[in-house]
C-alpha cells in the first residue's frame, strides 16, 4: 500500500514503548523544536491551520477548541486525556498507548504547552491494566529525562501529567461526565453552556482530548501543516464551515472479517477498502450484511452503502449519526438483525447513567421490548414504539444533557429503517398471532376492614 | 477495628498533592482499597470519607455509580470479565461466557465456592481484534474457545474444574 503509517509507525519495533526506541526513531524532536521556535499562541494557529479534528467521536476542530479557552485567566488551565476508551468496536487507543506511550506523552505535553495547561490528567478506564502500566512507566522516564516536571527541555514550561483511573462506566468518555468522574463524583455529564473551556474540572478552564487526537498533534509538530493536510479529504469548497477530513486516522476494523485489527489509514478510504484491502474480506467465504461504520452508536450501513467514505461527512449522507470513532464492526450474513439490536440494546441500558429519564427509561424500554422479540412475544407494533423511543432521546431531539442517548437511539432506527422487513418477518414468524403474551400479576392481598 | 491499614492510608495521601480538592481522591482511593481487599466495605467507606473530608454519603455515593466496587463480599482471587458487546458477541462470546460459567458451576456475577474465582461479562474490553476476550485480573485472554476457557476455569480454580455451586449469591 502506497500510504506509510505513521501513528502506527513505531509499535512493531522492539519494546516500542521505551523512551530509548522512541528517541532513536526521531522522538520529541518536535516537541523540542515548538518549545524553542513557536509561542503557545503561535502553536495553536498551527494546529488550527492543520484543521484537525478530535478523534473521539464528535470530530470537533481541536485548534478551536483550544482557542475557546478564555485569555488572560489568572488559571491553572487543566487539561483531561479521554483515554476512556468504551465504544463497542473501538480499540486504538489501546494500541497507542500499550506499543507507543510517548508519542501520546509528547502530543500531552504539546497540548499542554499550547494551551497553558500545567497539569493534565489522563483518565484511562480500568479495562485497560498494561497501558496503565506502561503510561506510569513511560512518565517516570519522561520525568527522569527532563520531558516533565519543571522547565521541560531547558524551556521555561513545566508539567505535571497524573494516571487517573476510572471504574468501567462508558459514560465516562462523556467529557463532561469525565470531568465529575475526575473530581470524584458520579459521572453524571454536566448542563453545557458553561463549556469545559469556561468551567470544567475543579471549576477552572479545561480542555479534554482524545488519545489519538494528541498524537495527531505530537506528528503535526513534528512533520507540519503541509503534510497533514497531504493527507485525507479536503473541505468542501461550497461549505466554507466545513474543516474536512485531513490526516491520517486509525480505524480499528473487528467482527466477520478474516483479519480484524487497527489499521492506520488516510481518512475518507470507503469502507468496502477497508474491509476487502485491510481486513481481508468477510470470513467463511460468506457475504456482508451490513457493518457499524464507528462504534455501535453510530448506526448501521447495510451491504449496498459499503461503498460511502469513512471521513467525518461520509456515514451521515448515509443515515448514520457521524463517523464516531472509526471502528467497524462487520456482520456477515448469518446475523440476525434481532439479535444485533438486542446486544446493542442491552449495552446502552446498561450503561445509560440514569441523569435524564427520557434516557434511563428509554433505553430500557427497548430493551425489554427487544428481550420480548427475541423471545418471540413481539408485536409488529413495537416497531414503531422502538422507532418512536429512536426518535425521542438524545441531544437531537433535545431531550436530554449528553449524546448517550442518541448513540442508544442511532442503532435502533437505523436498524429498524434499513432492515425492518426481517425484523417484521421474525416477528410474524415466531408470534403468529400477534398478541402480547404478559406475565399473570398476583391479586392484591386483602386487607380486613375495621 | 479500622479496615484501612497503615499501608493503605499512605497510598491514600500519596494522591492528596496531585488534585486541588480532597474528593478527587475518591475513586484513587476506592481503587486502593479495592486492590488490596477485593472489595470495598461500609467502613472502609466511612474511613475513607474522614481522610478526603467528606460525609461518608458523598463517597458511597461516588463508589455506588460504578459497578466496579463490590461492597457485600470480595470477589475471587481472579476475577474474569468476559466481553459480550457486539464485537465478541458476533465472534460467539456469550456462548463462550455461559460455557465458562458453566465449567465453573456458577452464574455470570458470582464467585466459586472456594473464593479462587469470580467471572463477571464485562461491555467492551477494547480488545476487539481478539475477540471473544476475557480480561482475568491484569491477563488479557484472547480468541477465547469453549475448550480455552475450560482449561483456564481448571487452571484458576484449585482441584477440578467444576467445584461446586455458588457462594451465597442466591
Amino acid at each position: 500500500m502506497p500510504f506509510e503509517p505513521v501513528l502506527l509507525a513505531n509499535i512493531n519495533k522492539p519494546e516500542s514503548y521505551t523512551l530509548r526506541v522512541y528517541e532513536a526513531g526521531g522522538g520529541y524532536q518536535g516537541l523540542r523544536k515548538v518549545l524553542k521556535e513557536k509561542t503557545p499562541a503561535e502553536f495553536i494557529e498551527l494546529v488550527k491551520s492543520s484543521n484537525l479534528r478530535g478523534r473521539g467521536g464528535a470530530g470537533f476542530p481541536t485548534g478551536l477548541k483550544w482557542s475557546f479557552l478564555p485569555k488572560d485567566h489568572p488559571g491553572p488551565v487543566y487539561m483531561c486525556i479521554n483515554a476512556d476508551e468504551s465504544e463497542p468496536g473501538t480499540f486504538n487507543n489501546r494500541i497507542l498507548m500499550e506499543l507507543d506511550p510517548h508519542q501520546v506523552i509528547e502530543g500531552i505535553i504539546l497540548s499542554c504547552y499550547a494551551t497553558k495547561a500545567v497539569t493534565a490528567y489522563l483518565y484511562i478506564r480500568v479495562e485497560y491494566p498494561t497501558c496503565y502500566q506502561r503510561l506510569q512507566q513511560a512518565i517516570d522516564e519522561c520525568y527522569a529525562a527532563g520531558l516533565l516536571g519543571k522547565n521541560i527541555a531547558g524551556s521555561d514550561f513545566s508539567l505535571d501529567i497524573y494516571l487517573h483511573r476510572g471504574a468501567a462506566a462508558y459514560i465516562c468518555g462523556e467529557e463532561t461526565g469525565l470531568i465529575e468522574s475526575l473530581e470524584g463524583k458520579r459521572a453524571w455529564p454536566r448542563i453545557k453552556p458553561p463549556f469545559p473551556a469556561v468551567e470544567g474540572v475543579f471549576r477552572k478552564p479545561t480542555v479534554v482530548n482524545n488519545i489519538e487526537t494528541v498524537c495527531c498533534v505530537t506528528q503535526i509538530a513534528a512533520r507540519g501543516v503541509e503534510w497533514f493536510k497531504s493527507i485525507g479529504v479536503p473541505s468542501d469548497p461550497n461549505n466554507p464551515r466545513d474543516p474536512g477530513s485531513y490526516g491520517p486516522k486509525l480505524y480499528c476494523l473487528s467482527g466477520h472479517v478474516n483479519k480484524p485489527g487497527c489499521y492506520e489509514a488516510p481518512l475518507g478510504i470507503t469502507c468496502r477498502q477497508l474491509i476487502d484491502e485491510y481486513g481481508g474480506g468477510i470470513w467463511k467465504g460468506r457475504k456482508a450484511k451490513a457493518a457499524i461504520p464507528g462504534g455501535i452508536s453510530m448506526g448501521l450501513f447495510t451491504a449496498a452503502e459499503f461503498d460511502t467514505p469513512l471521513d467525518f461527512a461520509g456515514p451521515g449522507k448515509v443515515g448514520c449519526l457521524g463517523l464516531g470513532t472509526a471502528a467497524v464492526v462487520v456482520l456477515d450474513e448469518t446475523v440476525s438483525m434481532v439479535d444485533f439490536l438486542h446486544n446493542s440494546c442491552r449495552f446502552f441500558a446498561h450503561e445509560s447513567c440514569g441523569q435524564c429519564t427520557p434516557c434511563r427509561e428509554g433505553t430500557h424500554w427497548s430493551l425489554t421490548m427487544l428481550e420480548r422479540i427475541k423471545a418471540g412475544k413481539g408485536r409488529l407494533k413495537d416497531l414503531d414504539l422502538l422507532l418512536e423511543i429512536g426518535d425521542t432521546i438524545g441531544i437531537i431531539p433535545g431531550t436530554t444533557i449528553c449524546g448517550l442517548s442518541d448513540g442508544a437511539a442511532w442503532p435502533i432506527k437505523n436498524a429498524i429503517r434499513k432492515f425492518r422487513p426481517e425484523f417484521e418477518e421474525y416477528i410474524k414468524r415466531t408470534n403468529p398471532t400477534g398478541y402480547m403474551v404478559t406475565e399473570a400479576v398476583n391479586a392484591l392481598p386483602v386487607v380486613a376492614l375495621h | 477495628m479500622a479496615v484501612l491499614t497503615e499501608d493503605m492510608i499512605a497510598a491514600i495521601k500519596d494522591y492528596f498533592p496531585r488534585y486541588p480538592t480532597r474528593q478527587a481522591v475518591t475513586l484513587p482511593a476506592l481503587h486502593i482499597v479495592n486492590e488490596r481487599l477485593r472489595y470495598v466495605p461500609l467502613e472502609a467507606v466511612v474511613e475513607i470519607a474522614q481522610l478526603l473530608e467528606l460525609a461518608p454519603a458523598q463517597v458511597q455515593d461516588t463508589l455506588s455509580f460504578y459497578g466496579y466496587f463490590k461492597q457485600d463480599k470480595p470477589h475471587g482471587e481472579t476475577r474474569a470479565w468476559v466481553c459480550r458487546s457486539i464485537a465478541c458477541a458476533l465472534r460467539d462470546g456469550e456462548q463462550v461466557l455461559e460455557h465458562m460459567c458453566h465449567a465453573a458451576g456458577i452464574h455470570p456475577g458470582e464467585t466459586t465456592r472456594d473464593n479462587k474465582l469470580t467471572i463477571e461479562f464485562a461491555e467492551c474490553l477494547g480488545a476487539c481484534e481478539y475477540a471473544p476476550c476475557m480480561l482475568a485480573g491484569d491477563v488479557l485472554h484472547k480468541n477465547l474457545t469453549n475448550e480455552s476457557a475450560e482449561a483456564f476455569v481448571k487452571q484458576t480454580c484449585s482441584g477440578h474444574g467444576g467445584n461446586g455451586q455458588a457462594g451465597s449469591t442466591h
